[in-house]
C-alpha cells in the first residue's frame, strides 16, 4: 500500500514537472454553508455537491453552460427503449490507487438506489445496472427514460473495494450508532483529492495531477489551482469583510446588497449569472376552508379569479429593482430557458394592475378582501424574507390583508411538508434540466407514485395537467416538446402558482482569479485560473 | 404636595443633580428617548406596521440632509420603504417596554425574596440565598435562551409568536432578581434589629405588615439604584437576544432586531439602516446608565 | 469537610437534572430534524423510517429517560447535522472557546485592575474621569456591536487584523492552539477584546469601589499614621485587600465569559463551542444543543463548587455552621 502510494506520488511529480505546473497556487474559498457530509450519495444539497463534485466524477460531466460532456464514460447510447449502454474510460484510478472498472459503476448505481440514499430522484427509473465487460455497463430502466444521461450527471462514482473495506456500502444514515467512514473521508477519481476535513472550520482539497481531464479538450483551458482551502462563513457582513480584507479569494454567495461595494473595491470582480431556480407562490387549492384566513366557509384560492387578482397585485419590477437590486430574471413561467422544454412565448406575466386586481376580487364576491398568512423561509433563497415582506405589503394594498410568517428553512419545510399552509413561497431548482422534474414534483396530483406531486403542498389537482404529465414521462422528440408546451400554456391559464423570478447567483472573487460561472451554482475549479 | 416638591428641590439630591452637567444632560436625553418611545403612536411621522402604506418605491431613501434624501423621511428608509425614524421610535418602545417590565419583575421577585430571607432568617434564608447563588453564576443570556427554548417547545409556534415578548420579559426579569434579593436581605437584617421594628412587633403587628410598611421603605434607596442600572442591562440583554434571533418576533421589531436587520447593510452603502438604530440603542442605554451611576453616588453618603 | 462537599454535590444534582430536562425539552419540538435530514426528495415511507430510527415516535419521557442515562455516560448520540459523535464535536471545539475565554479574561484582569487602582486612588483626576466614562460606554455597548465596529475598523478599513476564524493553529496532542503562530495570535486579538471589554469595565469598577472602601478603613489610616509611604500603603495594604473579591468575581465570571462567547463567536465565525451551538440551533440539531447546555451547566456547577470550597477554606465561620447560608 505504502509502496504503491510512493509510486503514485513519484508519477504525479514527474507528470507535473513535464507539464510545467510546479508552482503552488492556493485559492481560499468561502460560502455561507458547510457541507455536512462527504458521502457521495447521502445529501443532495448544493453545499455538499459544491465540494464533492471536485472530488468525485460522474459517468457524465457538464460544461460550464451545463451541456453534457464525457466524464467517466466516453460514450452512451440508448441501445433499447429501456436500456442505456455506457462505455467507460480506460486507465482511470481512484485517489487511493484502485482502478476504476464496471464493477464500481454497478456498485455506485446500486448504492444510489438504496433507501438511505438522497439521490433517488436521479435513478428513479433505474431497475438495475448490468456489467457487460470490464469497461461497459448497461442501465436497465423500468420505463423508457429519454433524459437518463441528464440525471446521471449527478450520480457520483465511488470505488467498490474502498467502500467495502471501510464498511460503507450503504449511503450514510443516522441509524448507524457509529460514525461512518464516508462522512469525513472521500476517495473519488476527480480533479482534486480531499486532503483535510474539519467540519465547520476548513476543508482542504489538493490537485490530482493524474486526472484525465487536465489533458482533455474542453471549452476552456485547464485551470492552474493546486490547492483549494474552503472555509464556511455564515455571517453575511463577515464574509464580505473577509473578501475585502484579502483573507478570501472567492466567495460563492456574496450578499446582493454588498455587490456595489464589492464592484467599487477595484481589486474584486463580481461575476453575474442566472441560476436554474425559480421562485413562485403556491396556494392551498385543496381544502374547502383555508387554515390560516379570517374568511370562513369558503376557500378563496379555489377561485381562479382570486389567484389572478393576487398575481395582478404584484409589482414584480419593483421587487426586481429594489429587493433584488437587479439580480433576478422576472418570469411568468415555471422554469428558466436552460431547462429542456422552455418556451419563450409562454414566459408572459399577468401585468401589474392593482385596479384590475381589486375588480377581480369584487367579481369573485370578495370586495372587502380577506386576511391570509403567507409562509416563507428566511434563509433559503436570495432575500426570501424581503421578497415576502414586499408581497405582503402589495397584497394588503388591494385588500388581502397578509400576515407574513417567515421562518428558517428547518421549521419552514417541516411545516409546509405537512400541507400545513394556505399560501407559501418556494424556490425550485431543476438539476436534471428537464421540464418533467418541475411538472411532476410541483403540479401532479399526489397519488403515491414515486415523484408525483411530492412537493405539491397546496395539493393543486387538475386532470388535464395530470394527463399531460403522464405523457411527458414516456413521449420523446417533437411530440414530447408539444406536450410540454401545452402544459406550460395550461400553467399560465390556470394560475396554480404566481411565478416571480429566476434567481441570479452572483459570485465574487479577487480580480486575479477567473472561473466560468455555472447556472447550477457549482464552481468548477478545474477551470479556475489564478494569476 | 407643594411642600414635598419644595423639600425635593431643597434636598441634597437635587443639589448634587444640578451640580453635575453630565447628569443633567443624560437626564434630558433619557427623557427625550423615553417620551419619543412612549408617544411613538402619536408623534411618529409614519406607522411602520401599516403594511398598506409601505411602498417599495420609497425603499433605501437616504437621510433627509443628504443629496437624494426626502424631507418626509428624516433618517431615511429601510429596504421595505419603512421610515427609519418611526421604526426606531417604535423599536425603542418595544425595547423600553421589555426592559422596564423585566426590571419591575426582578424588583418584585428580588425584594420579596430579600425581605423574606432577611427578616425571617433561618431555613428560608438559607434556601433562598442558595437559589440566588446558583442563579447568579448562570449568565442572563443563557437563562433567557433556556426559558425561550422551553416556551418554544411547550407552545405552538403561532401562540409563541404572540407571547414571545412576555417570554423575553420573563426570561430577563427572572435572571436578574438575585442582585435585588442580596441587597434587600442585607438592609433588612440591619433594620430588623432596630428599635422601631421591635416596637412594632411588641404592639402586635403581623410580620407581613412590618416587612412591607416598616422595613421596605428603608431599603428602597439601594433598590432604586440597582433598578436604574439593571434597566440598561435589561435593554442590552433584549437587544442581544434579538440579535441572535431568539428575542421578540420580527413583527414587533425592537432596537436589537433593527440592528440585526441593519447588520446586513454594513458594507452596502445604506449606512443609515445600520447606524441609526445602533446609535439610538447606545444613547438610550448610556443615558440610563449615567443616571444610575449618579444616583448611586448621590445616595451613598460615604462617597461624598 | 467531607460532609460539606457531599452536601454541595447533592445540591448540584437537582440543578443538573433540571438543566437536562430543560435542554432536552427545549429542542424536542423546535424545527424538524427529519425534514432537514431528508433533503429535497423523499417518500413518506422514508420519512417514517427516519422518525423511527431517531426514536422520535416514542413518548416524551421515554426519550428523556434514555437521554439522561446516555448523558451520564458522556454519550450524547450522533449529531443530526454532521453525523458525528456529539462529544467528539464538542471536544474538538473546546480549545477554541477556552483559549478565547482565557485570553479575554487575562486582558480584562491585566487592564482592568490597574485602571481600577488608578481611578480609586485619584478619584478626581481627569484621567480617572476618562476611564470612568470609557467604562460606562463599555457597559452600554452591546457585545455584538463592539465586534462589528472592530471588524469594520481593523479589518476592512485598516486591514491590520483578520476578521474571522482562528488563523493558523498548531495541534499539540488533541489540543489545537492559536498561541504558537503569529497568525493565530493576530486572529485572537479582536474577538478577545470584544469578549473581554465588558468584564474589563466590571473589574475596573469593582477594584475602584473596593479601593475606595479599603482606603477609608482604620487600618489604612494607621498605616499612614505609621509614616509608611503612599506606595507601600496603596500597593502593600490596600490593593492586596481588594484582590480577594476581584479574583473570586473573575472566577465566577469565567462561566459568563464562556457563555457570552456565543455572541462573539457568531460575529467572528470563531470555530468554538458557542458557534457550534448557534449553528446547531439553526439546524435543529438536538443532540448537540442538549449536550452543550449540559456541559455549560456542569461547568457552572463546578465553578460554584470550587468557589464554595475556597470560601470554606478561607472562612472559618463556615466550618461551624456546616453548609448553611454563608455570607
Amino acid at each position: 500500500m505504502l509502496m504503491r502510494r510512493v509510486g503514485l506520488a513519484a508519477a504525479a511529480a514527474l507528470l507535473s514537472l513535464g507539464l510545467g505546473v510546479a508552482e503552488a497556487r492556493t485559492v481560499r474559498w468561502a460560502a455561507a454553508g458547510d457541507p455536512n457530509t462527504m458521502d457521495p450519495h447521502s445529501q443532495n444539497v448544493g453545499t455538499v455537491t459544491m465540494v464533492l463534485q471536485q472530488v468525485y466524477d460522474a459517468l457524465i460531466a457538464r460544461n460550464p453552460d451545463l451541456s453534457l460532456r464525457p466524464g467517466l464514460a466516453t460514450a452512451w447510447t440508448q441501445v433499447a427503449p429501456d436500456r442505456w449502454r455506457f462505455t467507460l474510460r480506460p486507465g482511470v484510478r481512484f485517489h487511493e490507487g484502485e482502478a476504476f472498472t464496471a464493477d464500481d459503476v454497478v456498485f455506485s448505481i446500486t448504492r444510489a438506489l438504496q433507501p438511505t440514499s438522497n439521490y433517488g430522484i436521479f435513478v428513479d427509473t433505474v431497475d438495475r445496472a448490468e456489467k457487460v465487460d470490464e469497461l461497459t455497463v448497461d442501465i436497465v430502466t423500468r420505463t423508457p427514460d429519454p433524459i437518463l444521461p441528464n440525471k446521471f450527471a449527478s450520480v457520483f462514482m465511488m470505488s467498490k473495494s474502498w467502500a467495502e473495506r471501510h464498511n460503507a456500502t450503504r449511503p450514510q444514515n443516522t441509524r448507524a450508532r457509529e460514525e461512518m467512514h464516508t462522512v469525513r473521508n472521500a476517495n473519488g477519481t476527480g480533479a482534486f483529492r480531499l486532503a483535510l476535513r474539519e467540519p465547520d472550520v476548513r476543508t482542504v482539497l489538493r490537485r490530482n495531477e493524474a486526472w484525465y481531464g487536465w489533458q482533455e479538450a474542453s471549452p476552456l483551458p485547464a485551470g492552474n489551482v493546486t490547492e483549494i482551502v474552503f472555509r464556511p462563513i455564515a455571517s453575511d457582513p463577515t464574509r464580505v469583510a473577509a473578501l475585502l480584507s484579502n483573507e478570501i479569494d472567492f466567495v460563492l454567495d456574496p450578499p446582493l446588497q454588498d455587490l456595489n461595494r464589492l464592484r467599487a473595491a477595484g481589486n474584486i470582480r463580481v461575476l453575474e449569472g442566472p441560476e436554474v431556480r425559480t421562485l413562485f407562490l403556491a396556494f392551498d387549492t385543496h381544502r374547502d376552508e383555508l387554515l390560516y384566513s379570517d374568511l370562513r366557509g369558503r376557500n378563496p384560492f379555489r377561485d381562479v379569479r382570486v389567484r389572478q387578482a393576487l398575481y395582478h397585485a404584484i409589482d414584480i419590477q419593483a421587487i426586481h429593482r429594489t429587493t433584488m437590486r437587479g439580480q433576478s430574471i422576472v418570469t411568468g413561467t415555471l422554469f428558466p430557458e436552460q431547462v429542456n422544454g422552455f418556451v419563450r412565448e409562454e414566459d408572459v406575466r399577468l401585468p401589474y394592475d392593482p385596479a384590475r386586481a381589486r375588480a377581480l376580487l369584487a367579481e369573485a364576491g370578495l370586495p372587502n378582501g380577506f386576511g391570509v398568512t403567507l409562509d416563507c423561509s428566511n434563509n433559503r433563497y436570495v432575500n426570501d424574507e424581503q421578497i415576502c415582506q414586499a408581497i405582503a405589503a402589495m397584497w394588503t394594498r388591494i385588500g388581502v390583508r397578509t400576515q407574513l410568517k417567515a421562518q428558517p428553512l428547518g421549521p419552514f419545510f417541516a411545516q409546509i411538508q405537512r400541507d400545513d399552509t394556505s399560501v407559501y413561497m418556494l424556490g425550485w431548482g431543476v438539476p436534471t434540466l428537464d421540464a418533467l422534474y418541475s411538472f411532476q414534483s410541483l403540479l401532479a396530483t399526489r397519488n403515491g407514485a414515486q415523484g408525483d406531486g411530492i412537493w405539491n403542498y397546496g395539493r393543486y389537482s387538475n386532470p388535464a395537467m395530470d394527463a399531460l404529465i403522464q405523457r411527458m414521462k414516456v413521449e420523446t422528440g417533437a411530440q414530447r416538446a408539444e406536450t410540454i408546451r401545452e402544459a406550460l400554456r395550461l400553467y399560465r391559464e390556470d394560475v396554480p402558482h404566481i411565478p416571480l423570478h429566476h434567481q441570479m447567483i452572483p459570485w465574487a472573487m479577487r480580480s486575479n482569479v477567473t472561473i466560468p460561472h455555472a447556472a447550477n451554482n457549482q464552481p468548477y475549479f478545474r477551470w479556475m485560473v489564478v494569476n | 404636595m407643594v411642600a414635598a416638591v419644595q423639600r425635593f428641590f431643597d434636598s441634597d439630591i437635587w443639589w448634587s443633580f444640578t451640580r453635575s452637567p453630565v447628569t443633567v444632560i443624560s437626564a434630558i436625553v433619557a427623557f427625550v428617548c423615553i417620551a419619543g418611545a412612549v408617544l411613538a403612536p402619536v408623534i411618529a411621522p409614519h406607522n411602520p406596521f401599516d403594511l398598506a402604506s409601505l411602498q417599495l418605491l420609497d425603499a433605501f431613501k437616504p437621510p433627509a440632509w443628504s443629496e437624494e434624501g426626502e424631507p418626509t423621511y428624516l433618517l431615511g428608509t429601510d429596504d421595505q420603504g419603512r421610515d427609519m425614524l418611526s421604526a426606531i421610535m417604535y423599536g425603542a418602545r418595544v425595547s423600553l417596554l421589555v426592559g422596564f417590565c423585566a426590571v419591575v419583575m426582578s424588583v418584585l421577585l428580588g425584594v420579596s425574596a430579600g425581605l423574606a430571607a432577611g427578616y425571617l432568617g433561618g431555613t428560608v434564608d438559607a434556601v433562598l440565598m442558595r437559589i440566588a447563588d446558583i442563579k447568579l453564576t448562570f449568565p442572563t443570556i443563557l437563562i433567557a435562551l433556556l426559558i425561550d427554548g422551553i416556551t418554544r417547545a411547550a407552545l405552538p409556534r403561532d401562540v409563541h409568536d404572540q407571547v414571545a415578548i412576555y417570554v423575553v420579559i420573563f426570561a430577563i426579569g427572572f435572571s436578574n432578581w438575585p442582585s435585588f434579593a442580596r441587597t434587600v436581605r442585607g438592609s433588612t437584617m440591619v433594620e430588623r434589629n432596630k428599635e422601631y421594628v421591635q416596637a412594632a412587633r411588641v404592639i402586635g403587628l403581623s410580620r407581613g405588615r412590618i416587612m412591607v410598611s416598616h422595613v421596605l421603605p428603608n431599603v428602597l434607596g439601594p433598590v432604586l439604584v440597582i433598578a436604574t442600572l439593571q434597566l440598561g442591562f435589561a435593554i442590552l440583554a433584549e437587544a442581544t437576544l434579538s440579535f441572535l434571533g431568539v428575542g421578540v418576533p420580527p413583527t414587533q421589531p425592537s432596537l436589537g432586531t433593527l440592528i440585526r436587520i441593519g447588520n446586513d447593510f454594513l458594507f452596502s452603502g445604506e449606512w443609515w439602516i445600520t447606524i441609526f438604530p445602533g446609535i439610538a440603542l447606545i444613547v438610550l442605554v448610556l443615558s440610563v446608565n449615567l443616571l444610575g451611576d449618579w444616583l448611586r453616588d448621590a445616595l451613598n453618603p460615604k462617597l461624598r | 469537610m467531607f460532609a460539606f462537599i457531599v452536601s454541595r454535590i447533592l445540591q448540584a444534582l437537582p440543578v443538573m437534572l433540571a438543566v437536562a430536562l430543560i435542554s432536552f425539552a427545549m429542542f424536542a419540538y423546535v424545527g424538524d430534524p427529519v425534514a432537514i435530514m431528508l433533503g429535497q426528495d423523499f417518500t413518506e415511507a422514508q420519512r417514517q423510517a427516519l422518525i423511527r430510527d431517531l426514536g422520535l415516535d416514542q413518548p416524551f419521557f421515554v426519550q428523556f429517560g434514555k437521554f439522561v442515562l446516555n448523558a451520564a455516560q458522556g454519550e450524547f448520540g450522533l449529531s443530526y447535522r454532521l453525523s458525528r459523535p456529539v462529544l467528539d464535536l464538542i471536544i474538538e471545539r473546546a480549545p477554541a472557546t477556552l483559549e478565547l475565554a482565557l485570553t479575554a479574561a487575562a486582558l480584562a484582569l491585566l487592564i482592568g485592575v490597574p485602571m481600577g487602582v488608578y481611578t480609586g486612588l485619584y478619584r478626581n483626576s481627569w484621567l480617572s474621569r476618562v476611564f470612568l466614562t470609557f467604562s460606562l460606554v463599555g457597559v452600554s455597548l452591546p457585545t455584538f456591536l463592539i465586534g462589528i465596529l472592530l471588524i469594520l475598523t481593523f479589518s476592512v478599513w485598516l486591514g491590520w487584523l483578520p476578521s474571522f476564524g482562528r488563523g493558523e493553529t498548531v495541534k499539540i496532542g488533541g489540543w489545537s492552539t492559536g498561541y504558537l503562530t503569529w497568525g493565530g495570535i493576530k486572529a485572537l486579538i479582536l474577538p478577545s477584546i470584544t469578549l473581554g471589554l465588558f468584564q474589563l469595565t466590571l473589574i475596573m469598577r469593582l477594584v475602584r469601589a473596593e479601593m475606595l472602601e479599603v482606603l477609608r478603613t482604620d487600618y489604612i489610616k494607621f498605616a499612614r499614621a505609621r509614616g509608611l509611604t503612599n506606595r507601600a500603603v496603596h500597593f502593600g495594604h490596600a490593593l492586596k485587600n481588594t484582590l480577594v473579591p476581584v479574583i473570586t468575581i473573575t472566577g465566577l465570571q469565567l462561566g459568563a465569559i464562556i457563555a457570552f462567547a456565543i455572541v462573539t463567536e457568531t460575529v467572528f465565525q470563531w470555530p468554538g463551542m458557542g458557534l457550534l451551538f448557534i449553528q446547531s440551533v439553526g439546524a435543529a440539531d438536538i443532540p448537540v444543543m442538549a449536550a452543550y447546555l449540559m456541559l455549560i451547566a456542569a461547568l457552572f456547577v463546578t465553578i460554584n463548587l470550587i468557589v464554595d470550597l475556597l470560601y470554606y477554606a478561607v472562612d472559618p465561620r463556615l466550618r461551624i455552621g456546616g453548609g448553611k447560608g454563608g455570607h
